[in-house]
C-alpha cells in the first residue's frame, strides 16, 4: 500500500485544532402510537453531548446500553439527523461550510455486526470498492485490492467470497477494508470487536494500532469492555442515558474515577482473581429508562451520594480542581453546587 | 457419595450436508454442589455439551456415543416421560436471552407456577406462592406485584432474575446456564453473577456455567474446564487455571483478556481462527495456532497429563511450561 | 508488515468465481422435483407457442356428428367436446391464452408493486403511508370479488380482464415489497453504504433490489397459480374471454353440461388448470430454497 493511494483531505486548521468538535449534541426519538401515529413520548437518546477529539487521538467512549454511545455514533456521520447542536470537523462545521458528502469523506465508520453490515449479495471486493465507485475515484478494484492485503486478506484467495464465507474476523477486517478505502481521517468503531471472540478481537486491534499509526488516523472507539477500550484509548468519555459523566485521561481515570457512576461502572468489571472476588455489586437494578429520565442529574435515582441539589439542578462538565483535563459533571466536585459533600468529591 | 455429574468419553457428531464432529472424547465429572465453568469461544462445544446434558439434542440428525449420569440417571437412555421429568425437575437451563425463553404471553407468576404444577403436582395456590417465594428469592423488588407481570414489562435484569426463579422452582440437582449475563450491562452482570453464587450456597447445587468470559468465570465458578474445539484442553480449579494455566491455548485467552496489557502494546495474539471440525481430529486441534507446537503435535493426540488431583492439561507440552517459570 | 501471521494456513481457495445466479441455477439443478415441474411449464409454454405447427387439428372446427367423443377415439386422442372439436387441438391452443392472462397481470403487478413497495418501504414516513393506506383499501375486499367486480365493470375480453388480474396483484405484492424492503432498509450494511455518501437510488440499485427482489419473485410465482385460477374463474363465469375461443377456464364451463354424458373428458380442462397451477407453486417453493445464499 503506498502512500499515494491513502489521499485522505488535507489537513486545513493544523495540529492544535481539534479534527472534531461536538457541542450541545441532542437527539430525541419519538415514540408513536395511538389511533392517528401521534408523538406519544420521546426518547432522549442523546442529550446536550459536547466534546472534542484531538488529532490523532483515539477517544474511547463507554457506558452501558441505552446511554447513547452508538446514537452519538451515527449522528457524527449523519445517518440519524441531529435534533440540534453542532458538529464541527476540521474547523468547518457540518451543515454550515461542510456539506454532509464530504464530511462521509472524512469520516467513516465500522459496526458491531460484521454479518448484517455487509450486503450478502455482494461479494467481498464489491463491498469494499462501492464506496470509492460512488465517490468516483479511479481504478477503485484495484484500490479495495490493496486495502484489502493491507487488513490481511489476501485478495486472491477472498475477492470473490460472500460475506457469509468468511468468519467473523475475516468478515470484520472486511468492514475496516472498506472504511479505510474511503481514505477518512476518522474512523468511528462502534463495538467494533465486540461481537468477535477474544483471540480473535486481539488480532484485530493489533491491526487497528498498526493502521492508526501507518495512515494517521484518529479514532472514536465505542465499546461496553473497559479492558480493551483502556487498551486502545487516549482519553475515555463516559456516558449515562444520553448524557456525558465524565471525560479523562485514561491514566486518570483509571487511577480514580471521579464520578459516582463511573466509579460503579468500573467496580462492576469482574475482578479477575480468584482470592479476591466482587462482593457486593456497586449498583442494584438497570439503568433506567432513556423515555423518561429522571430529572437534576440523571443518576440519582441509583448513586449513594445524592441529595435534595441533585434532584433538582442538573450539574456542568468541570475540570478537576487538581487535574483540569480530568472533567466530570458532578454536584460533588462544585463547592458551589449547595451538596452536603460540595468541593469534596468521592471518598476514596 | 456419587458424583453428581459423570461425563464419559462424550463424542457427538451432527450429520447432515456436512458432518461436523462437535465434542469429541469429552470425559467431565462434578461434585455435589460444585460450581464449574465451561470457557470457551464460539464452536468450542460448550453449548453443544449443555443441550447433550438436557437430552435437547435432535435425535435424527445427531450421533452420540459415551454416556452422561446426572445424580445416577443414564441421561441419554431417557425418552418420553422420563425425559419430561427429568427436564425441569433433576436439571434445568438458564438461557442467555431470557426475552426469547420466556414466554411473552403469560404471566411470570402463571410461568413459574405452571412448572411446579407439572413438576410436583401441587394445586394452584400452593404453586403460585412457590412462585411468590422464589421471586422473593431472586431478590425482586415488591415480588408480590411483579407476579402478574408479562416479561416485556421487565427490565433485561429482571427478566433474567425470573429466568433463574423458574429455573430453581423445582429445586433441581444441577444447573446449567448458558452465557446468562452475556446480554446484560456490565453493572446488570455482576449483580445476576454474586445473585446466582448467592443462591447456589442456598439450594446447595451444582452449576455448570458456560461462558467465553474468564472474568465472568472467575466471579462465579471455583473449578474450570477450558474446551476448544470439541474438547477440554484444561481443567483445574478456577486458581489453576487463572495463575498456572498450562495449555498454551488457556494462556492465550488469558493474554487476550487485556486486564494488565500496557495500552497500546503489541498484544500476543493467537494467530488464526479455530478448525472447522469437518474430521474427527487425529492430532492436537490446537496445534495450527499454538506458537509452541511441535511436529509431534501434529502426529498424534496429545496426552493428558495430570499435574495434581482432578487436575488435566491436554498438552504434550505441559510439564515443559512449568518448568519454563 | 507481517500480518500473514495472523491468518491462518487454510486450505488453498476454494472459492472459484461464481455469479449469484449462476449458484441459483446450479442448486435448482440439483432438485429433482423442481426440475420436473420446470419441465412440465416449459413444455405447456412451448406447446401454446408453437401449437400452429405441431400438426393438431384445428381448435375451432367442430363437427356434429362427432360431439363429446370418449379419449382414445380414433384421430381424436382426447376426444371431442360438446361442439366436436379436438380437445388435444384445443387444450395445447387453450395454453396460449390461459398461461398469457394467468402469468401477464401477475409479471405487471411484479413491477409495479415491486416499485411502489421498495419506494414506501425505503422511503418511509409520509410516501409509506400514503402508499401503503391505498393498498390496505384494496385489501379489504376479497380477491375473487374484486376481480369480479372489476372485470364486471369494465365488461368481458381479454385486455379487461388482464386489467382487472393486475389490479388484484398489485396490492399483495406492494406489501410483500415494503415489508421486505423495510426490514432491509433497517440493516447496517444500508448504513454502512449510506456512511460512504451514496445517493439513495445508488443504495436501491446496489443494496436494495438485490436482496428484496427474491422473495417478492418467489412470491409472485407462487401468484400465478391464483391468477390462472382466476382468470379461469372469470372465463367460467362469462366475464373473461368469451367463446369460441379456446381457454381452460371456458371450456370447463362449457363442458360442464356434459359432466354425466363423459366425465373424463370435462374434466381435462380442470386437470391441466390443477397440473399448471400445482407445478407453479412447487416450483417457486423450489426457487425459495434455491435462492437462499446461505446453504
Amino acid at each position: 500500500m503506498s502512500a499515494t493511494d491513502y489521499a485522505p483531505k488535507p489537513d486545513t486548521g493544523g495540529p492544535a485544532q481539534p479534527l472534531l468538535i461536538v457541542k450541545d449534541l441532542q437527539k430525541h426519538f419519538p415514540v408513536r402510537g395511538g389511533l392517528f401515529g401521534r408523538t406519544q413520548a420521546k426518547v432522549q437518546a442523546v442529550d446536550g453531548v459536547s466534546f472534542e477529539v484531538k488529532k490523532g487521538e483515539t477517544l474511547g467512549i463507554v457506558g452501558e446500553s441505552g446511554c447513547g454511545k452508538s446514537t452519538t455514533a451515527k449522528l457524527l456521520i449523519g445517518l440519524t439527523e441531529k435534533d440540534r447542536g453542532e458538529i464541527i470537523f476540521d474547523g468547518l462545521s457540518l451543515g454550515q461550510r461542510l456539506p454532509l458528502k464530504d464530511l462521509r469523506k472524512g469520516v467513516q465508520m465500522v459496526f458491531q455486526d460484521s454479518y448484517a453490515t455487509l450486503n450478502p449479495r455482494l461479494t467481498i471486493l464489491d463491498s469494499v470498492a462501492f464506496g470509492t465507485k460512488v465517490q468516483g475515484l479511479k481504478d477503485p478494484n484495484g484500490l479495495a485490492r490493496k486495502m484489502m492485503d493491507r487488513v490481511g486478506l489476501n485478495p486472491n484467495r477472498f475477492a470473490h467470497r460472500y460475506p457469509h464465507e468468511l468468519s467473523g474476523g475475516q468478515r470484520q477486517r472486511v468492514n475496516i477494508a472498506r472504511a479505510l478505502a474511503m481514505s477518512p481521517r476518522l474512523v468511528v468503531l462502534d463495538e467494533a470487536v465486540s461481537a468477535l471472540d477474544k483471540s480473535v478481537e486481539a488480532q484485530v486491534l493489533n491491526l487497528l494500532n498498526d493502521l492508526r499509526a501507518e495512515f494517521g488516523l484518529t479514532y472514536i472507539f465505542i465499546s461496553h469492555d473497559l479492558n480493551v477500550v483502556r487498551y486502545i484509548s487516549d482519553r475515555i468519555l463516559v456516558m449515562y442515558l444520553g448524557e456525558v459523566v465524565e471525560v479523562a485521561p485514561v491514566d486518570s481515570i483509571w487511577k480514580s474515577q471521579a464520578h459516582p457512576y463511573t466509579r460503579s461502572l468500573f467496580s462492576a468489571m469482574p475482578s479477575m482473581d480468584p482470592d479476591n472476588r466482587t462482593q457486593e455489586p456497586p449498583l442494584a437494578g438497570d439503568p433506567p429508562n432513556p423515555i423518561n429520565p429522571p430529572s437534576g442529574c440523571r443518576f440519582h435515582t441509583r448513586c449513594r451520594f445524592a441529595s435534595d441539589v441533585c434532584k433538582s439542578d442538573a450539574p456542568r462538565l468541570d475540570g478537576l480542581a487538581q487535574n483540569a483535563a480530568h472533567m466530570v459533571v458532578c454536584h460533588l466536585y462544585d463547592a458551589a453546587s449547595g451538596h452536603p459533600r460540595a468541593g469534596q468529591g468521592i471518598p476514596a | 457419595m456419587t458424583n453428581l455429574l459423570d461425563i464419559q468419553n462424550l463424542t457427538i457428531r451432527f450429520k447432515g450436508k456436512r458432518t461436523v464432529h462437535a465434542i469429541n472424547d469429552v470425559s467431565l465429572s462434578m461434585k455435589q454442589g460444585e460450581t464449574l465453568a465451561l470457557l470457551g469461544e464460539s464452536g468450542s462445544g460448550k453449548s453443544v455439551t449443555l443441550k447433550a446434558l438436557l437430552g435437547l439434542l435432535p435425535p435424527k440428525r445427531t450421533d452420540i456415543a459415551g454416556s452422561i449420569h446426572v445424580n445416577g440417571t443414564d441421561v441419554l437412555s431417557l425418552s418420553g416421560k422420563a425425559l419430561q421429568r427429568y427436564r425441569g425437575g433433576e436439571v434445568s437451563m438458564v438461557f442467555q436471552e431470557p426475552a426469547l425463553a420466556l414466554d411473552p404471553v403469560y404471566t411470570v407468576g402463571h410461568q413459574i407456577a405452571e412448572t411446579v404444577m407439572r413438576h410436583k403436582g401441587l394445586s394452584k395456590e400452593d404453586a403460585l406462592s412457590t412462585a411468590l417465594d422464589m421471586l422473593d428469592r431472586v431478590r425482586i423488588p415488591s415480588a408480590n406485584r411483579r407476579l402478574n407481570n408479562y416479561p416485556h414489562e421487565l427490565s433485561g435484569g429482571m427478566r433474567q432474575r425470573v429466568m433463574i426463579a423458574l429455573a430453581l422452582a423445582c429445586r433441581p440437582k444441577l444447573l446449567l446456564a448458558d452465557e446468562p449475563t452475556t446480554a446484560l450491562d456490565a453493572t446488570v452482570q455482576i449483580q445476576i453473577l454474586l445473585l446466582l453464587r448467592e443462591l447456589q450456597k442456598e439450594f446447595g447445587m451444582g452449576v455448570i456455567f458456560v461462558t467465553h468470559d474468564i472474568g465472568v468465570a472467575v466471579e462465579i465458578s471455583e473449578r474450570v474446564a477450558v474446551m476448544y474445539a470439541g474438547q477440554i484442553v484444561e481443567e483445574g480449579t478456577t486458581r489453576e487455571i487463572i495463575r498456572d494455566g498450562r495449555h498454551p491455548y488457556t494462556r492465550g485467552l488469558l493474554a487476550a483478556n487485556l486486564h494488565d496489557v500496557a495500552r497500546g502494546e503489541r498484544l500476543n495474539a493467537i494467530a488464526g481462527s479455530p478448525p472447522a471440525l469437518e474430521a474427527k481430529p487425529d492430532a492436537c486441534s490446537f496445534a495450527p495456532r499454538c506458537p509452541r507446537a511441535l511436529s509431534a503435535c501434529r502426529e498424534a493426540l496429545p496426552p493428558m497429563i495430570t499435574p495434581s488431583e482432578r487436575r488435566r492439561v491436554g498438552c504434550l507440552r505441559a510439564d515443559e511450561t512449568l518448568a519454563a517459570e | 508488515m507481517a500480518l500473514s501471521e495472523t491468518l491462518p494456513a487454510e486450505p488453498e481457495p476454494i472459492a472459484i468465481p461464481q455469479g449469484y445466479w449462476s449458484g441459483v441455477g446450479a442448486r435448482l439443478v440439483r432438485d429433482p422435483l423442481t426440475v420436473i415441474c420446470a419441465s412440465v411449464i416449459l413444455a405447456l409454454i412451448l406447446g401454446a407457442i408453437f401449437a400452429p405447427w405441431l400438426g393438431l387439428a384445428d381448435p375451432y372446427k367442430g363437427s356434429m356428428i362427432a360431439r363429446l367423443k370418449p379419449l382414445g377415439t380414433e384421430g381424436h386422442i382426447l376426444g371431442t367436446d360438446e361442439q366436436g372439436r379436438d380437445m388435444l387441438a384445443r387444450l395445447i391452443y387453450g395454453g396460449r391464452l390461459t398461461l398469457f392472462i394467468g402469468l401477464m397481470p401477475v409479471v405487471l403487478a411484479f413491477f409495479i408493486g415491486s416499485t411502489l413497495g421498495i419506494l414506501a418501504g425505503y422511503v418511509g414516513g409520509i410516501t409509506n403511508t400514503i402508499i401503503m393506506r391505498t393498498v390496505d383499501v384494496f385489501f379489504a375486499f376479497p380477491s375473487v370479488l374484486l376481480a369480479i367486480a372489476i372485470s364486471g365493470a369494465l365488461g368481458a375480453g381479454i385486455v379487461n380482464s388482464l386489467v382487472s388480474l393486475t389490479i388484484v396483484f398489485i396490492p399483495p405484492l406492494t406489501r410483500v415489497a415494503e415489508a421486505v424492503t423495510s426490514g432491509v432498509r433497517s440493516l447496517d450494511y444500508i448504513d454502512a453504504a449510506r456512511a460512504t455518501g451514496a445517493s439513495a437510488l445508488t443504495v436501491i440499485r446496489v443494496h436494495v433490489i438485490g436482496n428484496v427482489l427474491s422473495p417478492i419473485f418467489v412470491y409472485a410465482t407462487s401468484l400465478t397459480s391464483v391468477c390462472m385460477i382466476l382468470a379461469a374463474g372469470l372465463s367460467f363465469l362469462g366475464i373473461g374471454v368469451r367463446p369460441p375461443e379456446p381457454e381452460w377456464g371456458l371450456m370447463l364451463n362449457t363442458l360442464r353440461s356434459a359432466i354425466y354424458v363423459n366425465p373424463w373428458l370435462s374434466a381435462l380442462p380442470g386437470v391441466m388448470i390443477f397440473v399448471t397451477s400445482l407445478c407453479l407453486n412447487l416450483l417457486s417453493d423450489g426457487l425459495r430454497s434455491a435462492m437462499n445464499v446461505r446453504d
